[in-house]
């Protein structure tokens, strides 16, 4: 459960996530300058970028092509769409407006599936133009209080973006957390964005509000300024806490921008979005609407990939693991899943073959599946104790391949079959007969010095599980 | 939406919201001037309060295009240099401008 | 008239003799710098004169004819272009202290074509500031005056190119029209201006006014030169969305043939306003098309009358968001402050003349919370109305006729310190840009003073052959 069960008295947490994304094209989303992060500035721009009197913008084919496959991920309606403008005047704003999409966009009523079974439905998908970069010079800390003057590098100016907004289906910061995580996950499996929030190419804003159920929903703050998933649960639990506690005290909440501050833990107000400015949204007059065909959506929809949450169902039902485990979760995370069915494939054994991905390749594997295969086999059957075949998979991953067998051979793990294990058992019971009677009349303890003398005679070669398991048969059998 | 009936005149107080919108500085008298103008050009222009338009659709388009796009592919870039040495001020391959504070 | 030294040669005449060497583009770029010199002082036509640079490019032409390449179908024209076309690395103002000295790094769709075709840039010339106007008095640099009269306004807000034109400046002029910007500076100045089917000709480097009216077109000194330049200029460009994807037939061939048979339509309930003269020059050019073969008919555009209203609260709406990003961060001109906030109210009043301020105020209160459904949304409907009523109209006439300004060149100050009335200029020509029609206004002899007076042809969407052969049986039924 969310340890966000500790909310004081019957409040209740209500979070909608607003998260946009940079699209992964070669150009901007209305010129065709490089759609580029980490260039020297200003030198990925052009006239539509500059905002140059008489420029105008064309819209790039592959942004929308990304788009749809952002809608057809999180089961959006992909519909006829225009685009508008938002007016407002800052300096990292070229044409002190935005081109946005209003009341028609791309992609509308979808849903994305937490892995904890938790829908969160997705109000709508739209695209729109990135903003340029202003670093403040001469404050403390880079921030805008106290500086002496602002630079602003146009690079990013019109990069395309989609902003997809969820509907306020959270209820925890683990779920906001978890819902950005698969958010992210789906949008590189369907390559629309490398979707890195350190690089900004994934940004997330979050609407916070309490209420008791039953009654109305409160008001919600904005909180901006999240770096981190990590960060944002932090900054969801802050605020939520500081909403409550006004509401306790008998204050109110007002509508707010609030920038989360990483450094003191908390949220600050930027502005009131009552004072927001008034955006006067207007038809874009220098586009035309966007209506793809039908043929366009149903080849983006058929084209999707296997999405994260298929994956891991996939893979649970192979491998006989949760699809909420965390040996699950990390191998389809990193986009191991597939080469754990390889190794199936080849005969391995896929539970086993599911803890030997996770704990040896942080990346990608460099071992082949069949190697692997008769590794995972040697286990099972016994042959080699996990700790052996630990040993084993360490070496296969350092030389990059290899025969079990050898290596195995190599390091003198001989196999040790049941009946030797028989005769150590025994061995054991005569040397610690108290232990025995202890183990026998419920002292869990005094298994682990029997087996302990075991490991030891056998020189670790004893497999501990078939060692226990045994021990636990006597006992039945002598009840 | 439903439609408005006769229009709102324009005061003082509206066109100093407006005026700040769009970031124009006006002396007061200057404002005073501008609101009376206004105000007698938007008098002028009630006569299509009497037009019945319930049931047109708004023209938002001169000719009816869609779907136009531009491939994926990257064209030249516009110099810098050229493109700062129009620039107010410049710093750093960056254009420079006074403190960004108070709202967007 | 005009007061170019030599017999009016067609700009096809020109390009050809450049070509086959029998005139020299030089030559003809000194007789019209010798015109400037002669009357640019007191008709201020250009913000820029480009002497040099036209010198420089008649050399190239002609040094071109001389080793046998092909200069282009424009060689040696001359032509003027309004300061609201982007030229690179040449200074671009709009007539306005905010682009004061401004060199684009780019240049205009239209302007690369031109320059392709062989043409020769002489200069940019003088507007209305950023096109806002219609009599070229709002201009950051000092009006414009028609060579006709330099008592009296050129029109506007393209008065400079107009002027160029009629002065002998130039052999061809080009202005922008968002509302009737180069029509009614034609019509006052006696030559023809075509604002052609919105999305002919790209709006690529036009610095934008309004951009769902906004169209380039050529003033020239006959009905063939004119369409010369929409064949040369008119056609698809990928850099502007809105540009028609499609082949525009040939114009030169189109003016071939003669109206017979055709429906001209008499706009019965026609707003009024317009003078006696106008008025009765409008109904010689009936009378000349009937003898021509035409049959005049009667058609109604109810909502013709309110197209000044709706071209108040749409214009002025899209050129507050337009003119937004003159906020002197980028470009232009900077007054400093203590933020950027104080840095915006302060340059853009001090850059933006009364007639800019009052046209953005207003587009900004027409959008504003609130006030879009009565103003902006309101307008957008009307604008449905009059483009319904024109294709109405189109079912029983193939062109109309109108007048295309109420008067003949008015006094410098005439229209007072009422905005309103300098408005009603533009009554006949609005409601064509609403539409996205094509318009063009064709010299008919004269009115009062002696003034010359336009008449203006409209058609239907992509009519431009149409409109252009009823405008040739003008021109030739014209007592020049």
């Amino acid at each position: 459960m969310s340890k966000y069960d500790g909310l004081p008295g019957e409040w209740e947490l209500v979070v909608g996530l607003e998260v946009h994304v940079e699209l992964a094209t070669a150009t901007k989303l209305f010129s065709a300058s490089p759609n580029r992060f980490g260039d020297e500035p200003n030198t990925n721009i052009d006239p539509v970028t500059l905002g140059l009197p008489g420029a105008l913008p064309v819209l790039n084919e592959q942004a929308v092509e990304l788009a749809m496959r952002i809608g057809a991920a999180l089961n959006c309606t992909i519909q006829p769409c225009t685009f508008h403008r938002k007016n407002y005047f800052y300096p990292d704003m070229p044409k002190a407006y935005q081109i946005s999409q209003y009341d028609q966009p791309l992609n509308v009523d979808g849903f994305l599936d937490l892995p904890n079974g938790v829908r969160v439905g997705v109000e709508r998908a739209h695209m729109e133009e990135d903003a340029g970069k202003s670093t403040h010079v001469g404050g403390s800390g880079g921030r805008v209080h106290g500086a002496t003057y602002s630079l602003i590098d146009l690079n990013r100016a019109g990069v395309p973006l989609v902003e997809i907004v969820s509907r306020p289906d959270i209820r925890s910061a683990d779920d906001a957390r978890s819902y950005v995580n698969e958010l992210r996950g789906i949008l590189l499996a369907i390559g629309a964005s490398d979707a890195k929030m350190e690089e900004g190419s994934m940004r997330v804003d979050a609407n916070v509000s309490v209420h008791k159920p039953g009654t109305p929903l409160g008001t919600r703050c904005e909180i901006k300024n999240v770096n981190s998933v990590r960060s944002m649960g932090r900054a969801i639990e802050y605020e939520a806490r500081r909403q409550i506690d006004l509401v306790e005290a008998g204050d109110v909440v007002r509508q707010q921008t609030r920038h989360w501050d990483e450094t003191d833990g908390r949220t600050h107000t930027l502005r009131s979005k009552e004072d927001a400015d008034d955006y006067r949204y207007f038809l874009e007059p220098d586009l035309v609407p966007l209506a793809p065909s039908a043929e366009w959506i149903a080849r983006v929809t058929a084209a999707l990939p296997m999405l994260p949450a298929a994956r891991r169902a996939r893979l649970a039902d192979a491998t006989g693991q949760p699809a909420t485990s965390e040996a699950v979760t990390i191998v389809v995370e990193r986009g191991q899943d597939d080469y754990v069915l390889a190794i199936a494939a080849a005969g391995g054994d896929a539970g086993r073959a599911l803890v030997y991905v996770k704990e040896a390749f942080a990346d990608s594997p460099n071992v082949t599946a069949a190697d692997v295969a008769a590794l995972t086999q040697m286990e099972v059957s016994g042959a080699l104790t996990a700790t052996q075949a630990k040993t084993v998979l360490a070496e296969l991953v350092t030389n990059g391949g290899g025969d079990a067998k050898v290596i195995a051979a190599k390091h003198g793990f001989e196999a040790i079959d049941t009946s030797e294990i028989e005769r150590f058992i025994d061995q054991a019971l005569a040397e610690d007969p108290d232990a025995w009677q202890k183990f026998c009349s419920g002292d869990a303890k005094a298994m682990g010095a029997l087996v302990g003398l075991v490991m030891k005679a056998s020189r670790g070669k004893a497999d501990g599980r078939a060692v226990t398991a045994s021990l636990q048969q006597r006992r039945t059998d002598r009840s | 939406m439903p439609e408005s009936s006769a229009p709102v005149r324009i005061t003082p107080e509206v066109a100093a919201k407006v005026a700040h919108l769009a970031r124009l500085d006006f002396e007061p008298d200057e404002l005073v001037r501008m609101t009376a103008q206004l105000d007698g050009m938007l008098e002028h222009f009630a006569d299509i309060d009497a037009l019945d338009l319930s049931t047109v659709v708004p023209m938002t388009q001169a000719f009816p295009l869609v779907n136009v796009l531009r491939a994926d592919v990257v064209q030249p870039c516009l110099d810098r240099d050229e493109v700062l040495a129009s620039a107010p001020a410049a710093e750093d391959g960056r254009f420079r401008v006074p403190p960004i504070i108070g709202s967007e | 008239m005009s007061a170019s030294p030599e017999p009016r040669l067609t700009a096809s005449a020109i390009a050809a003799s450049v070509r086959d060497g029998s005139r020299k583009a030089a030559d003809i770029v000194e007789q019209h710098l010798a015109a400037i010199a002669a009357r640019e002082p007191e008709i201020h036509a250009f913000n820029l004169v480009l002497a040099d640079e036209a010198r420089a490019d008649a050399a190239r032409i002609d040094a071109q004819v001389a080793a046998g390449d092909d200069p282009g179908p424009l060689a040696g024209v001359t032509v003027a272009l309004k300061d609201n076309m982007c030229t690179r690395g040449i200074p671009t103002t709009c007539s306005s202290k905010i682009l004061e000295g401004w060199r684009p790094p780019y240049d205009a769709t239209v302007v690369s074509v031109l320059r392709d075709a062989g043409a020769i840039v002489v200069g940019k010339t003088n507007l209305d500031e950023f096109a806002m106007g219609s009599s070229t008095e709002n201009s950051a640099f000092g009006p414009t005056r028609n060579p006709h009269d330099i008592t009296r306004v050129p029109g506007g807000s393209s008065g400079g190119s107009a002027a160029s034109v009629a002065a002998g400046f130039s052999q061809i002029g080009f202005g922008s029209d968002t509302g009737g910007s180069i029509r009614q500076p034609a019509a006052l100045c006696g030559v023809v201006g075509v604002k052609p089917t919105y999305g002919y000709v790209s709006r690529y480097g036009l610095i934008a006014f309004a951009s769902s009216l906004d169209q380039i077109g050529p003033f020239t000194n006959s009905v063939e030169d004119s369409a010369l330049m929409l064949d040369v200029i008119g056609g698809h460009d990928p850099l502007d969305s809105t540009s028609i994807p499609q082949e525009h037939p040939s114009l030169r061939e189109a003016i071939q043939q003669d109206v017979a048979g055709m429906r001209i339509g008499r706009i019965t309930d026609l707003p009024e306003g317009a003078d006696p003269d106008v008025v009765q020059r409008l109904e010689v050019a009936f009378d000349t098309l009937r003898a021509a073969g035409a049959k005049i008919v009667d058609v109604q555009v109810p909502a013709f009358t309110f197209g000044l209203t709706a071209y108040y609260l749409i214009a002025p709406a899209e050129a507050s968001s337009n003119l937004a990003r003159y906020d002197g961060v980028r470009y232009g001109m900077r007054v400093d402050a203590a933020d950027t906030n104080a840095m915006y109210g302060a340059t853009r009043a001090a850059g933006f003349g009364d007639e800019v301020k009052r046209r953005i105020m207003l587009g900004t209160y027409a959008l504003s919370a609130g006030y879009y459904d009565a103003y902006y949304g309101k307008a957008l409907k009307v604008r449905r109305l009059i483009s319904d009523d024109f294709d109405r109209a189109y079912q029983n006439a193939d062109a109309l006729l109108t007048p295309t300004s109420p008067s003949v060149a008015f006094q410098f100050g005439a229209k007072g310190d009422n905005p309103l009335a300098m408005y009603l200029c533009d009554t006949y020509t609005i409601p064509s840009n609403l539409s996205g029609q094509p318009g063009m206004s064709v010299p008919f002899g004269t009115g009062a003073h002696g003034l010359p007076v336009g008449v203006q042809v409209l058609a239907g969407t992509l009519q431009e052959p149409t409109m252009f052969r009823v405008a040739a049986a003008l021109e030739r039924g014209t007592a020049r």
